[in-house]
């Protein structure tokens, strides 16, 4: 009879689709409970990153991040580590309190900004040892970094040739006459960081006419820089656009933005003798000029972050 | 357009994609099982039904980001925020969908089947329910198709979909990646939409096929009524 | 502190309303993204959706565009369109008036196709051209889902402009995009919250237009439970 043909499908139509539901839900739920909130509430630390030999390795939300992360996470899959990894998780201000809490075990960061914007706001550190020493100090219990690499990959501000040209600028001091007329863009929490816009007023009597939140030195802080939508930008140092559309990175003197070498911070008690030497001998590695060809490839040439990230790994022995 | 970034980053283009299938699914699904419920009642009981089409027609004007910012102290930034929220739209999606399905059976074939012997339960899960099937069924997929799509943009608060793929794309000037994602998506609700579809032959083999595919869609199906096609 | 007290100390800080990202500035943007689109989709849907209708020529694509619409990314397209044009006034206009599109074309389909067979056919007997019984039988009749649809527009186009500020934009996304990247959940609640109010602000004003506009007998089918 055609009813009970239809009951019978709906029947079994419910029983799939409740199975479905039922096997989705609980990998859904698991998954949930490995991305952390952003305000302090109840996630265990302990569920994730707690066992020696498993790591959740982090990136911050722009591509060199993504690609120190992915370096890190490739080198420490061929000494035998099990690594899952969590890429483009936001800027610091959100993926710190993770680290710290140990649902990410292990963070590409860099020494400068990690101590001034986190760590210790009030900090005069400014040369790598310094800083170094500094955050060694002052950070949480539950946090620990590694050794830091040679690579740097700073903030500067940057304005055209043109620019340059015009107003004969060298170093950021030189704009203090005409930063008034001058739209400063840069990442969101530019804004409120403490070497951002204060720290450029505090540091060089910089007020500039406005201020555009832009994106993490990418595209959209490079056409607005080449457009004249803004006519100075916080462009990071390995950017490959620097070099590609002939930028000019102003000099900082006065270190408003402290030393910024490539640093794991990582959270302590997921860390074993084999993670923490396989991360040392990495950066050991990572020059700034090695870097910035990788940054290349894969901003530039649109290379796979795994496929770079295995080619420089390769190429110093440590796969 | 890189064709090789395709094969090359393959597993994380499946990744992606099974998480936003995820996000995207889940949602319509519990958004049906409690509009059914909630559908029935307001079907039986009218009054129900016009403070409760109020509600949702606020719920549904709210933008999904919103939404899941307004849960984020409560869910924190996870997968449960962008499935609560994106319940809550299907739910607008479905619901009325169900009712109005449910009121378009016509009266002399609820008598029918009063007469025929059948008490209000029966009737309800043996002939309401399966003459109403194409109708909600039509409302859940737009519930689902419109999830799949709006589960990418959980991305902007960091919970892994497919629209990393638009944002990396952004972040490195990449369109080949853009494109994977835009079709990912749209192939994705595609598909969805087309097991939905089977899903309601299969429930409702009774139904002619050109008829119904007016059917689905409750305005549409008014003037698939009118024409005499019912 | 739950997301109302963010969002309230936030949208009731005096500092927060005044210089040059304020909130009423970013209001205004928000308003110029929402009705500068809707206004293009609305001059190329409701013609099209009316020629649709009552010809009857090109139904399936209606049918076809009612499912597909809502699969387009909202996000993914304009990112593709940043990419490719920067910083111009088109990179936000075409996916806005795209997106904008399919909800007024199928509504208007729907309410012109919808209107009573004998209608038209008095309309006819009465010896009124095609134009004629357009815009003084079947619009009139359309009205209320003709209304539907630009409502459903303006929440949909609403929800994007909040998102365009991802892609460098001002409007009340700014507030919530700038607010998840310095980790200040004030800004992202006050932002939300406003963006909200906006929406419910859009729905009230569909009523209101509804009740002005339409005839009371009219009034009442469109009441029918819908959202789309």
């Amino acid at each position: 009879m055609r009813t009970r043909t239809a009951t019978g499908g709906i029947a079994a139509i419910a029983a799939i689709t409740l199975a479905a539901v039922a096997a989705c839900s609980s990998s859904a739920s698991s998954s949930s409970s490995s991305s952390a909130s952003a305000s302090a509430s109840s996630s265990n630390p302990l569920s994730s990153g707690g066992s020696s030999t498993s790591v959740v390795v982090g990136s911050a939300n722009f591509p060199e991040n993504e690609l120190l992360a992915t370096v890190y996470a490739q080198a420490l899959q061929a000494k035998g580590v099990k690594v899952s990894t969590k890429l483009n998780i936001g800027a610091r201000e959100v993926y710190y309190p993770q680290v710290e809490k140990g649902t990410i075990s292990i963070i590409p960061e860099y020494n400068g900004t990690l101590l001034t914007v986190e760590v210790d706001k009030t900090s005069t550190a400014k040369t790598t040892a310094e800083v170094d020493a500094a955050l060694a100090a002052k950070l949480p219990s539950t946090l620990q970094v590694l050794n830091s690499a040679p690579a740097q990959d700073s903030d500067s501000i940057t304005v055209t040739q043109a620019t340059a040209n015009k107003y004969h600028l060298k170093s950021i001091a030189d704009l203090k006459p005409y930063a008034a007329n001058m739209a400063l863009g840069a990442p969101p929490e530019f804004k409120t960081r403490s070497d951002g816009i204060a720290g450029l007023k505090a540091t060089y009597g910089l007020t500039f006419k406005s201020f555009v939140p832009l994106d993490e030195s990418g595209p959209l802080t490079l056409a607005a820089l080449q457009s004249g939508k803004v006519q100075a930008a916080d462009v990071f140092t390995t950017t490959p656009q620097i070099v590609t559309d002939k930028l000019v990175s102003l000099a900082d003197p006065k270190f408003n933005f402290a030393a910024q070498n490539v640093i794991p911070l990582v959270y302590k008690p997921a860390m074993n003798a084999t993670i923490i030497n396989t991360l040392n001998a990495v950066d050991a590695k990572l020059t700034t000029e090695a870097l910035l060809q990788m940054d290349n490839a894969v901003i530039t040439e649109h290379a796979s972050y795994s496929t770079v990230a295995a080619g420089f790994l390769q190429a110093e022995g440590l796969s | 357009m890189i064709w090789s970034w395709i094969p090359q980053n393959w597993s994380l283009i499946w990744q992606l994609t099974w998480e936003n299938a995820k996000l995207g699914v889940l949602s319509a699904l519990y958004g049906l099982i409690i509009s059914l419920p909630l559908g029935i009642i307001a079907a039986r009981w009218r009054w129900v039904y016009p403070p409760t089409l109020a509600v949702v027609n606020v719920v549904y004007a709210v933008p999904s980001l919103a939404l899941w910012i307004a849960l984020i102290p409560a869910f924190g930034l996870t997968d449960t925020t962008v499935i609560i929220g994106l319940t809550a739209f299907s739910l607008c999606v479905i619901l009325p969908n169900v009712v109005e399905g449910l009121r378009a059976v016509p009266a002399p074939v609820r008598q029918a089947a009063t007469a025929m012997g059948y008490g209000a339960t029966r009737r309800l899960v043996m002939v309401e329910l399966p003459l109403a099937a194409p109708v909600i069924i039509g409302g859940l997929r737009v519930g689902v198709v419109a999830s799949i799509s709006l589960a990418s943009l959980g991305q902007l608060i960091g919970v892994s979909s497919l629209g990393y793929l638009f944002i990396d794309g952004l972040q490195r000037s990449f369109p080949t990646e853009i494109y994977v994602g835009l079709v990912c998506v749209i192939v994705l609700a595609v598909i969805c939409d087309l097991l939905l579809v089977g899903v309601r032959r299969v429930l409702t083999p009774w139904q002619p096929r050109r008829q119904v595919a007016l059917a689905q869609w409750p305005g549409l199906q008014r003037v698939a009524l009118r024409r005499g096609a019912a | 502190m739950s997301f109302f007290s963010y969002a309230w100390d936030w949208v009731t800080t005096s500092a927060n309303w005044q210089g040059s990202d304020s909130i009423p500035q970013q209001i205004i943007a928000h308003l110029g993204y929402t009705v500068l689109p809707l206004l293009i989709a609305a001059l190329i849907g409701i013609p099209l959706g009316v020629a649709i209708g009552h010809t009857g020529r090109g139904a399936v694509l209606v049918v076809n565009l009612a499912n597909a619409w809502r699969a387009i990314p909202t996000l993914g397209l304009l990112i593709l369109l940043a990419v490719y044009l920067g910083f111009s006034i088109l990179t936000w206009l075409i996916p806005l008036v795209v997106l904008a599109i399919p909800p007024i074309i199928i509504n208007a389909y729907e309410g012109v196709a919808g209107v009573d067979p004998d209608v038209k056919d008095a309309a006819k007997g009465m010896g009124m051209t095609p134009w004629q019984q357009v815009t003084r039988v079947e619009l009139p009749i359309a009205l209320p889902l003709l209304l539907v649809g630009l409502r459903t527009a303006t929440i949909f186009v609403v929800a994007t402009a909040t998102i365009a500020a991802y892609i460098g934009l001002g409007g009340l996304g700014r507030f919530i995009i700038d607010g998840l990247a310095s980790n200040d959940y004030g800004p992202v609640a006050g932002g939300a919250l406003l963006v909200v109010l906006l929406a419910v602000l859009v729905l009230a004003l569909f009523a209101v237009l509804n009740r002005l506009v339409v005839p009371v007998g009219l009034r009442k089918q469109a009441e029918l439970g819908r959202t789309e």
